[in-house]
């Protein structure tokens, strides 16, 4: 073996460490660094050891808030996920249709998110959005602003409007590419609709709705902006989810060590559920083998 | 199995066909024999494919019927039309066994389940997979899939015919042969009427009793495989089969004396055709001998393939090739005869019946 040995490769390296440094595990240091200290201005920092973590763990509205977030994030991926697959299906394949489906499917999701906000925030007014008025009008008394059901459904809806088209768009690249012989041949085997779905469009899509479902669930979770701009985290705290309810700790209140204790524990829990989902999703099926 | 007769085939694939070229399929009117092995040969781009789904249904054709035994299936869709297809890649379910992927055109058909048991357990016997059935179709080599993709065509007893569009394309050569084979055992096990599209000559030759050689969009002949290549009836089959390819030199025809140039060839008789078109002698490498008597040809390289050698040359101006023996000593000035027996006259590309 006549390898040259030349560590001066490691250079090359160099700028992106850099880079990474900045932008990532020196920010994150940061945050480990606040979460196990106390301060109370001044630059004065004393050591609190595990203490933020311990009061985090419990705290009732630490828990309340990650309920409340994994509750959105499930009806969000109970909603987007099969409604996205749904209108892929019944995306036209080919003509002029293609097209103008595709550019109406990504629409939403070039708005800003407090853009979306905003829009939603206003239509859903009871005094002059569209939607308010109009369901008023109706006779329902519907009030984002007091009724926590109706601040969630707001929410959902919103939400489901701005990104189910992300699935729509990830499982139709999965149907497309999808040789027509596959079709031609569950014709030739009699397979209903249905056993086209089951066992030749869905198996196709697995890899595409994974990363549908990875996306949909960390963007769910870690959701603000929308929120924030339509209710506020209200009424009372009823749509205030970790996020929201993180910024209030470290900017509004200044505390902060337990908002960077909180901010570590929110983030491995985002890691652990999507190696959950990962996992799974990637092993899904092969119980079958044997 | 079914006989099935092709009535008057034309497809396009343009929504408002008007002229001869807008058809992909210019006309087709063929029986295809009950328990018949047929090939379908043909370059790409030919529509032996699309005659194929129309077969099959997954196409209907612009004209024309499709009559399985007499039946007019024309409207019917592909899934009542009880027909088996191999396509020319693997089509698998992957997340189902080896197993459920052969019994699935049985369950979709509502058949019982100990049938369903019973006759995928024999399919798989006939295909060689029996050691497989419970694996996940999913991992397994190009050749064990097209294998499922046949079982799943033969797994129903009852299909009215199995069309296979070109299905050993992704297999390797030596499990080509062995597939081959199994296919031709099973025609003669089964018999059943068997529609093989392929633009490998090998590969139709050896499958089938009736070859079927199609160019642009018609039917150019239909025979066995001797026919094809001693009386190709266009100058296309003789291109197509044979290798190398039939040689095609323009000659004019005076009563039963075709005129090459300066020389003469006596036929045994004369072409009918009329006096404006385009006249070609046809003759197979085969047939041509090469020694000190005959045409003067320009000598331009000589290939040898093992058993024989092929002699390349210009006679009059266009290619020539011979097959030459082995051991047979080439003269420095070479000159060719053509064996009467293997010339064919050809008007406007097609062949003609010569006339004592």
């Amino acid at each position: 073996m006549d390898r040259t040995w030349n560590n001066k490769a490691w250079f090359l390296v160099l700028p992106v460490l850099v880079l990474v440094a900045f932008s990532a595990i020196i920010p994150l240091m940061t945050v480990v660094n606040y979460s196990v200290q106390d301060t109370f201005g001044n630059n004065q920092f004393f050591w609190a050891g595990l203490d933020w973590f311990d009061d985090t763990l419990h705290s009732e509205r630490f828990w309340a808030a990650l309920w409340r977030n994994l509750l959105f994030s499930g009806i969000i991926l109970a909603i987007e996920i099969p409604l996205g697959i749904f209108i892929a299906l019944n995306m036209p394949k080919r003509g002029w249709g293609v097209p103008v489906c595709l550019v109406l499917m990504a629409l939403p999701l070039l708005i800003p998110w407090n853009v979306v906000g905003t829009i939603w925030q206003v239509f859903g007014r009871v005094d002059i959005g569209l939607l308010g008025r109009t369901l008023a009008s109706l006779g329902i008394d519907y009030n984002y602003v007091q009724d926590p059901f109706d601040a969630w459904a707001t929410i959902v809806v919103m939400d489901v409007w701005h990104w189910t088209s992300l699935v729509v768009l990830l499982c139709y690249a999965g149907l497309v590419s999808i040789p027509d012989a596959y079709y031609q041949a569950a014709r030739i085997d009699g397979a209903s609709r249905w056993s086209v779905f089951r066992f030749i469009q869905l198996p196709k899509m697995q890899r595409v709705l994974l990363i549908a479902v990875l996306l949909r669930f960390m963007d769910s979770f870690m959701i603000y902006t929308e929120p924030f701009v339509v209710t506020g985290g209200g009424p009372g705290n009823e749509t205030t989810f970790l996020s929201i309810d993180l910024v209030k700790m470290a900017i509004g209140q200044f505390d902060v060590g337990p908002a960077a204790a909180m901010s570590l524990i929110y983030f491995l829990i985002v890691l652990l559920v999507s190696y959950v989902f990962y996992t799974v999703m990637t092993n899904v099926g092969k119980g079958a083998e044997q | 199995m079914a006989r099935i007769d092709l009535d008057h085939i034309r497809h396009s694939y343009l929504a408002n066909p008007e002229r001869d070229e807008d058809y992909a399929l210019k006309e087709v009117h063929h029986t295809f024999a009950d328990g018949g092995a047929y090939a379908l040969l043909g370059p790409s781009g030919c529509g032996k494919t699309s005659l194929l789904n129309i077969i099959s249904g997954l196409v209907p054709p612009t004209r024309g019927r499709v009559l399985f035994d007499g039946a007019d299936v024309t409207d019917l869709p592909t899934e009542n039309r009880n027909i088996a297809q191999v396509f020319q890649f693997p089509v698998i379910y992957d997340t189902m066994t080896v197993f459920d992927n052969l019994a699935f055109p049985l369950r979709n058909r509502g058949v019982d389940e100990a049938d369903v048991k019973r006759r995928v357990n024999e399919t798989l016997e006939i295909i060689d997979l029996a050691n497989w059935a419970k694996k996940r179709a999913q991992g397994l080599t190009a050749d064990q899939k097209q294998k499922i993709s046949l079982g799943r065509g033969l797994v129903r007893q009852d299909v009215n015919a199995i069309l296979f569009d070109e299905p050993l394309t992704v297999i390797d050569p030596h499990m080509k042969w062995v597939l081959r084979s199994q296919l031709k055992q099973l025609h003669k096990r089964f018999g059943y009427t068997m529609v093989y599209v392929t633009h490998d000559q090998t590969e139709a030759l050896t499958f089938a009793d009736s070859v079927v050689v199609m160019y642009e969009g018609q039917v150019v002949q239909i025979g066995t495989p001797a026919e094809l290549f001693e009386r190709p009836s266009h100058t296309f089959v003789g291109y197509f089969i044979g290798s190398p390819g039939m040689n095609v030199l323009p000659v004019k025809m005076q009563g039963a004396k075709a005129h090459l140039g300066p020389h003469v060839i006596e036929l045994p008789g004369a072409p009918k055709a009329g006096s404006g078109a385009r006249l070609e002698l046809g003759v197979r490498p085969e047939y041509v001998r090469v020694g000190d008597e005959g045409m003067p040809i320009q000598l331009q390289a000589v290939e040898d393939i093992g058993r024989h050698r092929i002699v390349r040359g210009t006679l009059e101006g266009s290619d020539i090739a011979a097959i030459v023996p082995e051991h047979q000593e080439l003269p420095s000035e070479p000159r060719v005869t053509f064996d009467p027996k293997g010339i064919n006259i050809y008007a406007d590309s097609w062949r003609q019946t010569l006339e004592a």
